[in-house]
């Protein structure tokens, strides 16, 4: 690549401004066509798998079964009306929005116990107690698939053993709800924790010892210093963790298929059978784009909150 | 007079800073504590998938005594696995299509990420957010359609649809976290290398690669968990046992029907978890600082 030697030209002729401008101006537009072509890979491959797949679900959504006619609309509306999908709306923001207060909830109290503790011994607990999200998802819930077993439950052994009876886990249509949004929050809190624990350790200490001096109590240096301080980075990891869990397929469909009686069915659970398992590809690409509005609306906040933050640290 | 005042105040600071003393080990003795019980929640499940693929399937039907301690401890599902030709199959498909794909994604990522933290061109700005955007689209947004397309090229059933699909669930965030990183390092340092007639692919080989290791290593690890743990790609577009990575392969080889040999399934878990849990073991700290940085700084 000659594209380093255009500066010495230009630094050995300073007299001729004229020149020097051009070569400048030609060092600049070789300088962009050869960041265009070093991001060429990337915009080839989010052109070809992820902005041409979402116009092609547009236009699959509106096929009948057969793909062979244009039917508009027609799949939605017949979604709309069909009693299994108005559960599958239902169950989807119960297990996310549920999902994600739990998370964060629990995220925040880790985060606090953990920046309570030093330095040193922080990182070994860190160590353990991320240790559920780094094992696969979908390994994971086979375990607990395997300890919510209908005979050989290991949850009901110690229920019985103080005398309660056994729990059908998966079995009845709350408690198996109950079930998936228990793994889900063993696997995402460890992230919160982090998350949380790097915001608390941005937080100037000077600012708490002058709330101390101001005679603020623990909860008051929460409400006034912690959580404004925290706001940002609360909003980005919660609406993020609102998108991903709202998205989850390995946890209910490993755990329940959906069943019993499809009160476990999320979207992209759903999806999967109808579009993959029964083969009716348009109306799975219809159950899919459902998602998109509230995945647009997170994500548009996320980016506003990211932006923001980059700004802030910025100035 | 003024020394037995002086005696009473110095008491009274020596009481108060036993106090506040005694409150500070208070709460970190309460911390330690609530921190364990977390952690002993948090650590039921890999305990008790140890525990399971530890046993034989005798012990685990019969159902005598505690299903939380083994009595008779055996290798037996593990020798099975090691010399269970399918799985062997499974964990080579599924080391080979990570590799590939960390290699594939970093690639990518890294040319992208020095174009876009460098050399401005004519919407780069915009594709620096759109790339941000492609990070947030969920695999099981876009899995039909390219159910269709993966169909259309004639890579059903075969993995190297994977190759091609994972980066695009890993690109954008290893793009994301390497233009911060890139954007940490001075102008001045490409700039002198510039005037010294280094051309753009030695800045970036000499100068930012070993810059910016952390994040490359960051970046790295988050392209390898996610192409090791997938699920819906591999579950939707492979079928026959050849083909398949680990994710799928354990769930539908292991469970055949009605029959679950769960000795054998988290044994199988416990092996296919093992390569994550080892490279975070080494390089906990640098993922961490990369996550957070990327998702709390640009």
């Amino acid at each position: 690549m000659a594209d380093g030697t255009s500066i010495p030209i230009g630094v050995m002729a300073p007299g001729r401004s004229a020149a020097r401008r051009g070569s400048m101006r030609r060092f600049a537009q070789r300088r962009s066509t050869v960041g265009f072509l070093l991001c060429l890979p990337l915009i080839l491959l989010i052109a070809g798998f992820v902005i041409y797949p979402a116009f092609y679900a547009i236009y699959l959504s509106m096929l009948n079964k057969k793909m062979t006619t244009f039917v508009g609309l027609s799949n939605f509306t017949f979604l709309l009306k069909r009693h299994t999908f108005q559960l599958v709306i239902f169950q989807s923001c119960l297990f996310a929005i549920t999902s994600v207060i739990l998370k964060a909830l629990i995220g925040f109290i880790l985060a606090h116990l953990m920046h309570n503790i030093p330095g040193k011994t922080q990182r070994i607990w860190r160590g353990l107690l991320l240790v559920p999200w780094v094992i696969p998802l979908a390994m994971s819930t086979l375990t607990w698939w395997w300890m919510f077993d209908p005979s050989y439950s290991a949850f009901n052994w110690i229920l019985n053993q103080f005398g309660i009876a056994s729990v059908p886990w998966l079995g009845v249509g709350w408690i198996a709800r109950f079930c998936t949004i228990t793994v889900n929050v063993w696997f995402g809190t460890p992230f919160f924790m982090i998350m949380y624990l790097a915001a608390l350790k941005s937080v100037p200490e000077q600012l708490y010892e002058a709330a101390a001096i101001d005679g603020a109590g623990a909860l008051q240096k929460l409400f006034f210093v912690t959580l404004p301080m925290m706001r940002n980075i609360i909003a980005i990891t919660v609406l993020f963790s609102l998108i991903v869990t709202f998205a989850d397929f390995d946890i209910v469909r490993i755990l329940t298929s959906g069943g019993p009686q499809d009160m476990t069915h999320v979207f992209a659970t759903y999806a999967f059978q109808v579009g993959i398992q029964s083969g009716d590809i348009p109306l799975g690409a219809s159950v899919s784009l459902f998602m998109f509005p509230i995945l647009a609306f997170a994500a548009f906040f996320v980016l506003r909150g990211v932006t923001q933050r980059t700004k802030e640290i910025a100035t | 007079m003024s020394a037995t005042t002086l005696e009473h105040g110095r008491k009274v600071a020596a009481s108060r800073k036993t106090s506040l003393h005694r409150q500070r080990l208070w709460a970190l003795w309460g911390s330690y504590i609530a921190l364990a019980v977390f952690v002993v929640i948090f650590l039921v499940p890999p305990f008790y998938t140890l525990i399971t693929s530890l046993k034989s399937s005798a012990e685990i039907s019969a159902q005598s005594g505690s299903p939380w301690l083994v009595h008779h401890p055996t290798l037996e599902n593990f020798w099975y696995l090691i010399t269970y030709p399918n799985f062997q199959t499974y964990y080579l498909n599924s080391v080979i299509v990570t590799v590939l794909v960390v290699v594939v994604s970093m690639t990518i990522s890294i040319l992208a990420a020095f174009s876009l933290s460098r050399m401005g061109f004519w919407g780069s700005q915009s594709l620096s957010t759109g790339v941000f955007l492609t990070y947030l689209v969920p695999p099981s947004l876009l899995f039909i359609p390219l159910f269709q397309i993966i169909g259309k090229i004639g890579l059903i059933n075969n993995f190297w649809c994977l190759v091609i699909l994972y980066p695009t669930l890993a690109v954008p965030f290893c793009t994301w976290i390497m233009i911060g990183y890139f954007s940490s390092i001075p102008k001045e340092l490409d700039e002198a290398a510039l005037i010294d007639g280094a051309n753009y692919l030695q800045i970036l080989w000499k100068i930012f690669i070993p810059v910016a290791m952390p994040g490359i290593i960051a970046a790295t690890i988050f392209a390898f968990t996610v192409s090791w743990g997938a699920f819906l790609y591999p579950l939707a577009y492979l079928y026959t046992s050849h083909e398949m990575v680990l994710t799928v392969g354990i769930i539908s080889d292991l469970i055949r029907g009605d029959v679950f040999q769960w000795g054998k399934i988290m044994a199988a878990c416990l092996l296919a978890s093992l390569p994550p849990i080892v490279i975070y073991a080494f390089l906990m700290d640098y993922y961490v600082a990369g996550l957070t940085a990327g998702a709390t700084k640009g």
